[in-house]
């Protein structure tokens, strides 16, 4: 008895899972997350740059905001004085997103592609973006 | 083993001291398992077949020879023989394919087999006596193996390598309790039948397995009892059951036309203590036969026993033809089979593949009950437990449990009904109605981990006795166990085997059991009419209450 | 040599990847050809290997019964250590492949003098074993978000819940602690217990060092060296996209995770790790136990020699008359 069909049947199941990247993936594109940083606050700034560098901050920013919360929280200390001898305040409502206002399409727009659930804002309150901007950047992309 | 007693020798029990074999050193050597090589001395190996009997039955390379000696006289070409011969079976044989795959060595067999835990051989953990063969597979037939050699595990097949096979393939027996534990369902009794099979193709084998094939082969039976002399056998311990119960029992043989055949173990009619089942069933078919069975013995087909499972699936094929053949020629309409282990085995996972359909014969229903047998509706053929539970579940046969109360009993799984079929309750069943006096072993040490008798798989020779009893040290021990703790004074088992084996293995590890066969007790405790007043069981021995009366 | 060597090698296969990638610069090697090459082995080997299996036949049905068989109907049965359909059967593979039933079983043999044997639980392997496979499922699974988009629900599930501590930033996943722990586990247990020891060939060590190597540099790179994770994404939808593609600023340390990933996947088809495909096929776990009543086929039964009852009688006839034996030629 060889119950080849069995056989072949588990073999297509199985090729089924490991393909399952491949075949899901036809006739979506794939979209590059495309942050914004157009904000009115962002283009007021005589120098468009963030407390740190880019490429740290793209990193980093995570654990940069995880010891900020600690800080404030535990220590009391709310001043954070950067790499670049600058002094800003350890705020994610308040110095953060005073710039990054779009969490929409800022914030979202990586975590959302890579899946990354941060749970800010179950103790912050999310920004109000207006509806219609909302719409018009889905349209925007679309 | 250091300072043995004189007066015995290798193959008797008291050459070994218990305490000392009883200290086992599980600690592997210190070099790699490639490099050891097994010390052949008597008493745990099997002396080779004689040539009378491979000519008999036309197995290859015929000759004398002994595996204490350097040259074991293989063909010139013994080792394309034997690369030929894997190939040949790795196509045949998916379990074999896969088997050698598939193993990570996890280890959870190690200590299960009994072998390993009486012994401490490493070779003896089933991981390794896999590997022995596994290792020659990688080399010769995978890629990894050819080019990275030790590196992954693999070794040329060598001289050596050949008799490191005969020494553990030879040193298993085919139980399959490692088997239950393993996450893959790796079966080492098939790959010792297969690595038997191999050596087989080059004239390796032993005398204890050929002699009972060739005489099976050509007088119907294991014993090599011939026709004649199977009748006068049964005639004389058939006088024994009359002087018992004063009753005379007529039965027939090669019978045309009867209704059923009955088949059983040689063994149990060679020798004691399995002649008191032998007689035990002739006692339930005559009190039966009033009631409408109609049964038959073979001399043709006198063998349940099927040591070809021991040699090849193709030997085993070639003795067990006679079952169907001998129940077509006679006509009868199902088959009935008594107690045994491997028995069983072949007639549950081989026996219909190999010859059936057995289209002659019809779904077998039991003449007494009318109860049909659903799950044997295909091989037609009946283990006689379960059709005696069917007896005592219908209230058809008179028992008097109390004429056992001289026995306090346990019951011994034997291996091959136990992993190769799940025959639990029905022996417990009938025990449990004709016995009053029963306790199980520790639960590691019963049905689907019962531990084997160390003597199956044709190992149960005397040349083997410190194999046997290093082997038997789980059972043994379990024996003991009960023994002390309830008295256990008698060994139950529905295997010829055993009832050969296990009473050297009581006696040394738990001396004062006796081995019994279920029907043994069925027929102590069944009241047939016109029986005489009975004070004595079927070994002579005065039944409870009747101790004065029986010396009379 | 049996540990060390696939120590030395797996350390080697690292620095391949750190050399080539952040010496030789050679980035699409590593981050497209390498790994399309990898899933193809893998892909291809494992059907090869599952369907050379499938070419040898199951001649006899030999299930290990593990429990009561199917017999009188008022004798309770086990319907799933001994099945007798095919359901039952497929139950019992389940228990096997998702919960490790056999080595369940497991015990643990203690020689005392006396002798006294004795028998204990042994549940460690088996817990090991189930930590290990299932953090590795989940690991597998949540990787799934580097290669779907948008990113299926039971993706998300697997990081929801292997995240649910909430412990630290980046979310602190379980399996990262767990499959260590078992790996380091499955080591150890073949390093001090002399007879695993006395088993255990290079082919054990290697996977256990890979997936070890592999587990470390995942860690080291979400918690500790992190890299660009929307460049590791845009890679890896370039690949199962068919239009791979190097973003800039993709640390080393994902090029070295990538390798040994890769490795693995190449390595699986001719090593142990095939028991994967394999447990699905064993002859003593996946048939019925149903011989007695349902005929199986063996594609190559022939027939064979036999003494037949003619050659039998011919030679005892004399002895049979004798006896009161009927025989066929008077």
């Amino acid at each position: 008895m060889y119950d080849g069909g069995k056989i072949i049947t588990g073999l297509v199941v199985f090729v089924g899972l490991v393909t399952f990247p491949l075949w899901s993936n036809v006739g979506k594109a794939a979209k590059k997350p495309d942050p914004k940083i157009d904000t009115p606050v962002i283009q007021q700034l005589a120098e468009k740059k963030c407390i740190e560098p880019k490429a740290f901050m793209q990193a980093e920013h995570m654990k940069i905001l995880n010891d900020w919360r600690d800080s404030v929280v535990r220590d009391g200390n709310k001043l954070y004085v950067s790499s670049s001898g600058k002094t800003f305040n350890m705020s994610l409502q308040n110095e953060c997103m005073n710039c990054h206002s779009n969490k929409k399409q800022f914030c979202d727009e990586c975590h959302n592609y890579t899946d990354v659930k941060p749970y800010c804002w179950t103790c912050h309150i999310e920004p109000k973006e207006k509806e219609k901007v909302a719409w018009a950047s889905i349209e925007e992309n679309s | 083993m250091a300072g043995p007693a004189k007066k015995f020798r290798p193959d008797q029990m008291g050459y070994y001291n218990k305490a000392e074999l009883s200290r086992v050193n599980y600690k592997p050597p210190r070099e790699d398992w490639m490099d050891t090589k097994p010390e052949f001395r008597i008493g745990n190996f099997i002396y080779p077949a004689k040539p009378k009997n491979l000519i008999c039955v036309g197995l290859p390379n015929p000759r004398e020879w002994a595996p204490m000696d350097e040259d074991w006289k293989l063909p010139e070409n013994w080792k394309e023989i034997l690369l030929e011969g894997i190939a040949e079976r790795l196509e045949k044989y998916r379990s074999f394919r896969l088997f050698m795959d598939i193993c990570v060595r996890c280890g959870a067999c190690a200590d299960k087999c009994h072998f390993f835990i009486g012994g401490g051989d490493p070779k003896n953990m089933p991981v390794l006596r896999a590997e022995l063969l596994r290792s020659v597979y990688r080399k010769h037939f995978t890629t990894a193996g050819k080019i990275l050699g030790r590196m992954a595990g693999a070794r040329d097949l060598t001289y050596d390598v050949v008799k490191e096979w005969f020494f553990y393939f030879f040193q298993c027996t085919e139980c399959r309790r490692c088997s239950v534990f393993c996450p893959y369902g790796i079966d080492t009794a098939e790959i010792t039948i297969i690595g038997r099979e191999l050596l087989n193709l080059i004239g390796l084998n032993v005398n204890w397995v050929l002699e009972p094939v060739a005489n099976c082969y050509r007088t119907g039976n294991h014993m090599g009892i011939q026709p004649h002399a199977y009748k006068e056998m049964t005639e004389f311990l058939l006088d024994d059951l009359e002087t018992v119960t004063g009753i005379k029992v007529t039965p027939s043989f090669n019978r045309k036309g009867a209704e059923i055949l009955f088949i059983t173990p040689s063994g149990d009619i060679f020798g004691d203590p399995g002649t008191y089942t032998y007689m035990g069933y002739h006692y339930l078919f005559h009190y039966l036969e009033s009631m409408g069975l109609d049964i038959t013995w073979s001399t043709y087909a006198s063998e349940g026993g099927n040591f070809g499972l021991f040699t090849s699936h193709e030997m085993m094929k070639r003795l067990n033809a006679k079952m169907y053949a001998e129940a077509k020629r006679l006509g009868v309409k199902w088959i009935l089979g008594g107690e045994c282990g491997h028995m069983w085995r072949v007639i549950n996972q081989y026996m219909g593949t190999m010859n059936g359909p057995a289209d002659f014969l019809e779904e077998p229903v039991s003449p007494i009950t009318g109860t049909k047998f659903e799950n044997a509706k295909s091989t037609k053929m009946v283990h006689i437990c379960e059709f005696t539970a069917d007896l005592i579940k219908h209230n058809k046969l008179k028992l008097d449990p109390s004429r056992n109360d001289h026995i306090t009993l346990t019951f011994h799984d034997s291996c091959n009904p136990a992993r190769g079929m799940g025959f639990f309750e029905e022996p417990r069943y009938v025990i449990k109605n004709v016995c009053n006096n029963f306790y199980e072993m520790p639960e590691n040490t019963i049905r689907e981990q019962t531990f084997c008798c160390a003597g199956g798989a044709g190992l149960g020779t005397d040349e083997m006795m410190e194999m046997r009893l290093r082997g038997g040290l789980p059972r043994g021990n379990a024996v003991q166990y009960v023994q002390k703790k309830h008295g256990v004074d008698h060994l139950a088992c529905v295997c010829a085997i055993d009832r050969a084996t296990l009473v050297t293995l009581c006696n040394y590890w738990a001396p004062g059991v006796e081995v019994t066969g279920v029907h043994e007790m069925v027929a102590n405790a069944l009241v047939v009419p016109g029986e005489k007043k009975r004070t004595q069981d079927f070994r002579f021995r005065p039944l409870k209450g009747m101790e004065e009366e029986a010396d009379v | 040599m049996r540990l060390l060597l696939p120590l030395i090698a797996v350390l080697a296969l690292t620095l391949i990847a750190y050399a080539g990638v952040s010496g030789a610069g050679m980035n699409y090697l590593f981050g497209v050809f390498i790994p399309y090459a990898a899933f193809l082995i893998f892909l291809i080997g494992f059907i090869r290997r599952v369907v050379q299996w499938g070419r040898s036949p199951v001649p006899f049905r030999i299930p290990a019964t593990c429990g009561q068989e199917k017999s009188l109907p008022w004798v309770k049965r086990n319907r799933f250590d001994n099945p007798f359909t095919t359901g039952e059967v497929i139950i019992r593979m389940l228990l096997e492949v998702f919960l490790f039933r056999s080595l369940f079983r497991n015990t643990k043999v203690d020689l005392r003098e006396g002798p006294i044997l004795r028998y204990g639980s042994a549940k460690w392997l088996w817990l090991g074993a189930l930590a290990f496979h299932y953090s590795f499922l989940t690991i597998l699974v949540r990787h799934l978000r580097f290669f779907t988009e948008p990113i299926p629900f039971f993706v998300k599930w697997a990081e929801t819940l292997d995240g649910i501590l909430q412990v630290g930033v980046p979310a602190f996943y379980q399996t990262d602690m767990v499959i260590l722990a078992a790996v380091a586990y499955l080591f150890l247990r073949r390093v001090f217990v002399p007879q695993l020891r006395y088993i255990s060939l290079a082919n054990d060590y290697f996977p256990l060092f890979l997936i070890l190597a592999i587990a470390l540099s995942g860690i080291l790179m979400r918690y500790f060296f992190k890299t660009n994770i929307v460049g590791v994404k845009e890679l890896t939808m370039g690949l199962v996209t068919f239009s791979p593609k190097i973003p800039e600023g993709i640390g080393v340390i994902f090029y070295i995770h990538l390798f040994l990933v890769s490795t693995l996947f190449a390595y699986f088809p001719f090593s142990k790790l095939m028991h994967l495909g394999g447990v699905f096929l064993s002859p003593t776990r996946n048939l019925a136990n149903n011989n007695r009543a349902v005929r199986h086929i063996n594609p190559w039964n022939y027939p064979v020699k036999v003494h037949t009852y003619e050659e039998y009688e011919d030679e005892f006839r004399e002895h049979m008359k004798e006896a009161g034996l009927p025989v066929e030629k008077e």
